[in-house]
């Protein structure tokens, strides 16, 4: 491990709860590197997270963090950053809790636009209560919940986050380990809400049940089945639709011209107490 | 302000909360405690402060709970179903000792039942809401100046005790209108703060006064807040020791303060025979009851809590040697509280009266009560 994670871990916290092979580690990764190309302050910075195996990387972080309740962690982040504009806010969360039960404040969350940047650990299936379907996990794919084959179709977060009107959007994977350390460090320097979807694996639930191979097939399975689009500010995610087959990787929304949530609520408080 | 002034219980928690220091609001409209959403919406932004209105209750606690924790001084308000909603999150304040004031303008349920209709049906959801062992503050007033008092109460204690608090009103308390004086300047309590620094302070430590100094996000101490059960510095234990010692904390921190929470009005409780046992509208009609009765020479007094949780049972304790042969306990609701009563006293007989048509008690009827049980 490198110095420039270490450095933001409670080594005494550590080993981790992750099983062997769990790509959540190499998002977390990416994640403290985007943090520390950005040189946010550490101490100015909380990470809130929810419930589930994502969210658990939370206690071993050492920056200010809060671990709230399954699905709830964006309007606790609302809340801090709202009251302290001056913190930079990074949600964690896992496709379950983030689509789910939060995917209520997930599109609330973008369509104020505050500043918080958030990144989906997504790893298609709920790790935490073992291997229950998610609303990403595939049409057809089996879970614990669906021993039949699943039925629903899935969410394209990406999709659904640019559909809420969301200012920036982007996705990478777990094998794309050093795109992805770019994409999370966009987000966090973006002014806005700030979507990130980072393709994740669970060998063990996901990975077992739909005979996806080992740990490591499970992660180059997204080398073979990406194609990345290029950045592009008005770019929409159905760039590169001649390659249907494959699901697109990068930046697919950075936009800068809508106002910010927290910036307009000090505007407002300004204008009003001028008696404007 | 002017001196006196024609307000509803509603704004009298409003006006309170602004003068024992709010700093941010979240909510989300229901009836009948909506005027208290969009007073706030109104008058916080001149103040600097912030309102915002969320997706729903349970993103409102939340939000409170995040700004409560950058060191704010926080409260939503609600009413029945709104309340169900929020019952989660109240547990996660419980266990993360993070102050908040909870308004439950109370409404007839189960359900949506009668949205604009007196009811006490919330007695025991503001105690045993949520999962787990916790305890909470809960306090109920039965006048527009005490929805004032108390709600200032509210915030002093949830700062004081690291807990949420939750006052309990209904709908006739929230919607009546009552001449009243406001005060100029409240006693205004705020959280301890660590003194150490950083790496010496402990979040959660067992300190003799059980309340720990907590610190606020942003300010270098890099602490971990979880609803996971937690050891002293903040991290989930599985460590059967540890996990007693905090689930005692969080308890006892309430239950051994007991005299400086519980908050009790008694008038002639030393000489009657009669109790009328009672709390927020109901209480209204037991006054004017026990002033009629006593008009008629019947020996009738009143016990009316101001704090219901914890539960006023030391008070009713005692009672033992007075000449009390009858605690009546009238209640909005199936008798929820009676229960309570009844578990506190012994060779005092414990009789219910209960309505729960939407109506609210007439002076009348309880008089009726009083002679029917003589
Ligand atoms: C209100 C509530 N409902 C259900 C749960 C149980 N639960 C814990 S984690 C989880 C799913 C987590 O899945 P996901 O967000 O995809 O994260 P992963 O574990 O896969 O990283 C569920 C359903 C809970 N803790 N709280
Ligand atoms: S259950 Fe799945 S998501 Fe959770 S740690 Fe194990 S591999 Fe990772």
């Amino acid at each position: 491990m490198n110095s420039k994670i270490l450095k933001h871990l409670r080594q005494d916290k550590l080993p981790h709860i992750w099983c062997p092979g769990c790509a959540h580690g190499i998002v977390l990764r990416s994640l403290l590197e985007a943090i520390d190309n950005t040189g946010l302050n550490t101490s100015k910075t909380v990470i809130v997270a929810g419930i589930g195996c994502a969210s658990r990387a939370s206690g071993y972080l050492d920056f200010d963090t809060v671990h709230t309740v399954h699905g709830r962690a964006i309007p606790y982040a609302t809340g801090i950053k709202l009251a302290n504009p001056e913190l930079k806010v990074i949600v964690i969360t896992g496709d379950g809790d983030a689509t789910a039960i939060g995917g209520n404040h997930l599109i609330h969350g973008i369509r104020r636009n505050i500043d918080i940047t958030t990144v989906i650990f997504n790893n298609n299936v709920y790790g935490m209560t073992s291997g229950q379907y998610s609303p990403t996990t595939p049409s057809g794919a089996w879970a614990a919940t669906s021993p039949y084959g699943h039925l629903d179709r899935p969410f394209d977060i990406c999709e659904l986050a640019i559909g809420a009107g969301a200012t920036y959007v982007a996705r990478g994977t777990a094998y794309h380990q050093t795109q992805l350390t770019k994409l999370i460090e966009k987000g966090i320097k973006h002014n806005g809400f700030a979507v990130i979807d980072a393709l994740s694996t669970c060998p063990t639930y996901f990975g077992r049940k739909n005979k996806r191979g080992t740990a490591a097939d499970m992660i180059t399975w997204f080398k073979e089945n990406t194609i990345t689009v290029k950045a592009n500010s008005v770019n929409d995610i159905n760039q590169n639709k001649d390659d249907n087959s494959k699901m697109k990787i990068g930046e697919f929304r950075n936009i800068n011209d809508v106002p910010e949530f927290t910036n307009e609520y000090q505007k407002l408080i300004t204008q009003v107490m001028k008696g404007e | 302000m002017k001196d006196i002034e024609l307000i509803q219980g509603n704004e009298a928690c409003v006006e309170a909360a602004l003068k024992a220091g709010i700093d941010f609001y979240a909510g989300y409209p229901i009836s009948p405690s909506t005027e208290i959403t969009e007073l706030f919406a109104q008058k916080l932004i001149p103040l600097g402060k912030k309102f915002i209105q969320m997706e729903d209750e349970i993103a409102s606690m939340a939000a409170i709970i995040g700004a409560s924790l950058t060191g704010k001084k926080v409260m939503t308000a609600t009413s029945g179903p709104g309340f169900t909603l929020m019952q989660e999150n109240i547990g996660f304040a419980a266990a993360t000792e993070t102050p908040c004031v909870v308004i439950n303008v109370q409404r007839a349920g189960p359900s949506t039942g009668l949205p604009t209709t007196p009811a006490q049906g919330d007695m025991m959801q503001a105690r045993w809401g949520s999962h787990g062992d916790y305890s909470i503050i809960a306090l109920v007033p039965y006048s527009v100046r005490e929805c004032f008092d108390l709600t200032v109460r509210a915030f002093n204690l949830a700062e004081k005790y690291r807990t949420p608090v939750i006052v309990l009103m209904d709908e006739i308390i929230g919607h009546m209108r009552e001449n009243v004086k406001l005060p100029d300047t409240v006693n205004v309590v705020n959280r301890a703060k660590p003194v150490e620094t950083p790496d010496d302070h402990i979040q959660y430590k067992n300190t003799e006064d059980l309340v720990p100094p907590m610190a606020t996000l942003g300010t270098g101490y890099k602490f971990h807040v979880t609803g996971l059960t937690h050891d002293e510095q903040g991290f989930p234990t599985s460590n059967p020791t540890t996990i007693e010692k905090f689930i005692t904390r969080i308890n006892e921190k309430i239950h051994a303060n007991y005299d400086d929470i519980v908050d009790v009005q008694e008038h002639d409780t030393e000489d009657s025979e009669y109790l009328f046992f009672c709390y927020g509208s109901a209480a209204r009609s037991c006054y004017k009851a026990y002033k009629l009765a006593r008009e008629q020479g019947i020996k009738v007094g009143i016990m009316r809590p101001r704090t219901i949780w914890p539960f006023p049972k030391k008070h009713l304790q005692g009672l033992k040697h007075s000449s009390i042969k009858k605690i009546i306990v009238p209640e909005l609701n199936r008798g929820q509280i009676v229960r309570e009563v009844e578990a506190s006293v012994t060779g005092i007989e414990v009789i219910p009266v209960n309505k729960y048509n939407g109506e609210l008690f007439t002076p009348q009827e309880l008089l009726d009560v009083l002679k029917g049980v003589r």
